[in-house]
């Protein structure tokens, strides 16, 4: 059976589609896998019935020759994408009891493709969180060393996918919600520029930053889901009218001669593990040796992103997260009036962590405290943004580690929010100016005994998913890394 | 109406009209009025989660016109931003209304008065925002209160003016000017019964020549043009009471309750809330290019100022008739066809002004629905002017035409006239006969009336109109009725 779940996403649908195999089996394959792996805590929701139903509609077109790019393949979702009839949580206790009436356009896109959806995925609750920990039902374990997190916020779909629990997920980056649980588990982690997807029917966390993503065990399955998922959608007024290119085409036709690589001086600081560091720098010089050219660059703004991210995340979020007043959905704890109503089901319904930004964004905003804070916050944006874009005039991408360490124990830390957002220090930039991103596997490190992936994270300008995808998918060839480990 | 010990109003208004689209400014559901409550609200108006606004172009097109129509700057950028306050009628927990970019800065009204003259009223800005929905108290369960959510995100223009208007008829002339404009450019039906036009007043008062700004209260929701003017003079006079008595007027915001007459406290202003207003992540700057503004401008009408101008130039009208027949687009077409039809200019705006709104006022019709139309009522003038019948006559086929029309056989004018053998008698040789009778019959009259008795003049009249069953031409009449009283002396 574990023939089966090990392959690529590109080779099960080469074998469905060549009826070597069913969608059935491999939909069953994946269920078994779910249940012995319960432990991990990957899926919140799992769609057994649904999955096997649509597989079956699936083996029925496949006999038919209706044949759709994604026909009969089995998918995780982020329980942040609304799934009609389907219980969608965002990991928070809030929406227990939350069956959508629609499907977000993500997913829609996904079976549409013909798609089946093995279930809705863990994560930290309303995607705010960096380890999983944060989630309502208890966090995700990294398949790697379970007594590790898998990274977050998308923390259930990087450790069902590098389980073996599908081929692959979707996953929402805000501030490095894909590319840092990637770095994680070995994954390739791809955050598209904003507006490259739709966000329509994804429950919100800060609107100017969310975007749709995947995650996935090889770059061309994440070049071939991105095409599908992406795309111009009239129900997000973000949501960008730029064609979607080929990309799986695209893969293996550039030139590493001559290709610009960047290296930001300012990643490479103090509190990045050292082993990490000579990591990303090896991988520029294997670049170097296929005749690349790299370069260190400045983004001098970098070290104020954290800071700024901290602002405009919460205050987004602040406001997004009003509707949840126990009234016309989720779960309702009654008081004595209708404000002690709003309060108590506010109260139970959402974790700390959650209740700290809501704090954060309310007070950011707040009259008198505007300027200082939201509107700082958006000019130091403006600023990071115009780094990159310079960065951009003299490089081709940028090479930058995902996340300053490795996958730390549960718990480490978990008690103190500020060494938590410092681990998204890496991803934040990138998001706040709305460029593509992509994580992959730069290699292993070991920690107390354990091997433990380590991401390289390749930065593109805005709309040109394409070069990262190209790079990365170069990367997959020089380094020639084995995939996550098969854990019986 | 003035305030005691020589004070003052300062009146600002901000006016919230609703957009006449079919859809929501967010959403696809319906903006229709009267709906099962809760049928017109889909998961976006509902605020579920992960559902996302996209703009009705309609409602900015709409902003677009009135701002040019009040001769505005049209804000080539402006941005949606989130007001956020809990309420159970938001169901986002915010509203989306423009903040500090609005669509539409500037611009003037002129407001008609009732003496004839005009006053130039500045307007501050125009801005697009969603409606919350209703909430609905006291449907006699007690201790529970309904929301219904139909009307949460229908697009509404809030038009916000200088703290210029000093009166409460000055208030009310604004009102029904913007209410008449927003008509003639077709992007609101300005029907305060039904909500689309409501309006909150902000008043302080001050004594006479002072420039000084003091105090303001603002009263809310204010949803009849009487209950605009009732309630600013009441809380007015309120304000006199209280500076005069030596204490200060509390800035508040208040409410009318039009059966006690009176405005009570809503909230004091340290329960104001702090609306945290940021721009909507979820949405784009509004940006406007010069060919869709200028597209627009190509659609506007004649506007209700340049065609009371042209009215009172070409038909010779006073102000007040001019007003009154452009304050819709309707009398104005109405009119217009009387005029083309043959009527006289200045008796058809009295025709139409006196026999025909009044009789439309009897039944409770608009004048859409009319029985009679304006090319019959048109034709109807004509005949009084060329002679065929008298004024009185007029009135008597004007009966007959709506009787007709109601019975679905309307008829024209002169149909009638024909059939009831209506017809003015202006043959002089007939009529010379008939005078010279009633002068022979009554020679005491005669008597009385050369002896000085010029009221006895009346009898004759009488009895020739009694005789003609009142067809006769009354100016002939009065001729030859003195040709032949002096005959009789001679």
């Amino acid at each position: 059976m574990s023939d089966l779940l090990t392959l690529s996403a590109t080779e099960a649908l080469k074998k469905l589609h060549s009826k070597e195999v069913s969608s059935v089996e491999l939909t069953q394959a994946h269920l078994a896998r779910i249940e012995a792996r319960k432990h991990l805590n990957t899926y919140l929701t799992v769609n057994t019935e649904g999955a096997l139903k649509a597989a079956q509609t699936a083996d029925s077109a496949i006999a038919n020759g209706e044949i759709a790019p994604l026909t009969g393949l089995p998918l995780g979702i982020k329980d942040l994408f609304c799934t009609t009839g389907i219980r969608t949580t965002a990991a928070s206790r809030f929406l227990d009891n939350f069956v959508p009436a629609y499907e977000s356009t993500v997913t829609q896109n996904l079976w549409n493709a013909g798609a089946v959806n093995l279930g809705k995925l863990n994560m930290d609750e309303f995607a705010m969180g960096g380890s999983g920990e944060n989630s309502g039902y208890g966090p995700a374990r990294n398949p790697w060393d379970d007594s590790r997190v898998p990274g977050g916020s998308s923390s259930g779909s990087a450790a069902a996918v590098a389980d073996y629990q599908c081929y692959a997920a979707t996953g929402s980056d805000t501030g490095g919600s894909i590319r840092q649980p990637a770095s994680f588990t070995g994954l390739v982690g791809i955050k598209p520029t904003y507006g490259r997807c739709s966000r329509w029917g994804m429950v919100a966390f800060a609107s100017s930053l969310d975007q749709a993503g995947m995650l996935t065990r090889t770059v061309e399955d994440a070049a071939l889901l991105m095409e599908v998922i992406a795309g111009h959608d009239p129900k997000d007024s973000t949501s960008s009218p730029q064609a979607v290119p080929a990309w799986k085409e695209s893969l293996g036709k550039l030139s590493l001669k001559g290709l610009r690589i960047g290296l930001p001086q300012e990643y490479f600081i103090e509190g990045l593990n050292p082993t990490i560091r000579s990591m990303i720098e090896n991988a520029a010089r294997q670049f170097e040796g296929e005749g690349a050219i790299v370069k260190p660059i400045s983004l001098p703004h970098t070290q104020y992103a954290p800071a700024a991210y901290y602002i405009v995340a919460p205050a987004e979020a602040a406001s997004n997260l009003a509707r949840y007043d126990g009234i016309r959905y989720g779960v309702r704890k009654e008081g004595k009036n209708l404000i002690e109503t709003y309060q108590n089901s506010r109260t139970a319904g959402f974790g700390a962590e959650v209740k700290r930004r809501i704090m954060i964004g309310n007070y950011a905003l707040s009259s008198g405290y505007y300027d200082a804070y939201y509107t700082k916050a958006m000019q130091t944006r403006t600023l990071i943004a115009q780094d990159f874009d310079k960065a951009f005039e003299q490089v081709d991408v940028i090479f930058a580690p995902t996340a300053p360490t490795a996958a730390y124990k549960i718990g480490t830390n978990s008690a103190d929010p500020i060494a938590m957002y410092l681990g998204d220090a890496f991803t934040i930039p990138t998001s706040l100016a709305g460029l593509p991103g992509i994580s992959v596997n730069a290699g292993t490190i070991e920690e107390d005994g354990t091997r433990l992936p380590v991401g390289l994270q390749i930065i593109g300008p805005r709309w040109n998913e394409q070069v990262i995808l190209q790079v990365a998918h170069a990367w997959e060839q020089l380094a020639g890394l084995t995939q996550p480990p098969f854990q019986k | 109406m003035t305030l005691p010990h020589n004070y003052e109003m300062v009146i600002g208004l901000e006016v919230h009209a609703q957009v006449t689209t079919k859809s929501k400014l967010f959403s696809g559901s319906s903006t229709a009025f009267g709906a099962e409550p809760n049928t017109q609200a889909n998961e976006i108006d509902l605020g579920m989660p992960g559902m996302l606004p996209v703009l009705n172009t309609g409602a900015v097109d709409s902003g677009i016109k009135l701002g040019l129509a009040i001769g505005a700057a049209i804000n080539r950028s402006s941005v949606f931003a989130r007001k956020n306050y809990y309420y159970p009628d938001l169901p986002k927990g915010y509203q989306i209304s423009q903040y500090d970019q609005p669509i539409v800065l500037g611009g003037k009204l002129d407001i008609d008065l009732e003496d004839g003259t005009t006053r130039t009223i500045n307007v501050t800005r125009m801005h697009l925002e969603e409606d919350a929905g209703k909430s609905i108290h006291d449907m006699g369960s007690g201790n529970v209160s309904y929301v219904d959510l139909n009307r949460a995100g229908v697009p509404l223009m809030e038009i916000v003016s200088e703290p210029e208007l000093r009166t409460p008829e000055e208030a009310g002339a604004y009102m029904k000017k913007l209410r008449t404009l927003l008509r003639f450019l077709e992007i609101c039906d300005g029907d305060m019964e039904k909500g689309n036009l409501r309006c909150d007043a902000n008043v302080s008062v001050r004594k006479i020549g002072s420039t000084e700004l003091k105090t303001r209260c603002e009263i809310k929701n204010l949803n009849s043009i009487r209950h605009v003017m009732n309630a600013i003079q009441h809380e007015a006079e309120r304000q006199v009471d209280v500076w005069e008595s030596g204490k200060a007027v509390d800035q508040e915001t208040r409410l009318w309750d039009p059966d006690a007459q009176e405005t009570r406290t809503l909230r004091s202003k340290e329960d104001a809330h702090d609306y945290r207003y940021f721009p909507c992540p979820d949405l784009l700057p509004v940006n406007l290019t010069e060919a869709r503004i200028e597209a627009i401008k190509t659609t506007l009408p004649e506007l209700p100022d340049a065609l009371k101008a042209r009215f009172i130039q070409q038909y010779g009208l006073s102000p007040y008739d001019a007003s009154l027949l452009t304050s819709e687009k309707t009398y104005a077409a109405y009119y217009t066809e009387m005029v083309s039809a043959g009527a006289d200019p200045k008796l058809a705006a009295n025709w139409m002004a006196v026999e025909l709104f009044a009789a439309l006022n009897k039944s409770g019709k608009d004048l859409e629905q009319s029985p009679i139309s304006a090319a019959h009522m048109g034709e109807l003038v004509s005949l009084i002017t060329s002679g065929k019948i008298s004024g009185k006559i007029a009135k008597q086929v004007f009966a007959l035409m709506q009787e007709a029309a109601e019975n679905g056989q309307p008829a024209s004018p002169a149909t009638i006239v024909e059939q009831q053998g209506l017809t003015q008698i202006s043959d002089e040789g007939a009529l010379k006969a008939i005078c010279e009778r009633a002068v022979a019959a009554n020679p005491d009259a005669v008597a009385k009336f050369k002896a000085g008795n010029e009221r006895i003049f009346g009898s004759f009249v009488g009895a020739v109109m009694k005789e003609t069953k009142g067809q006769a031409n009354p100016e002939l009449v009065n001729k030859l009725l003195q040709e032949a009283i002096a005959a009789q002396a001679n």
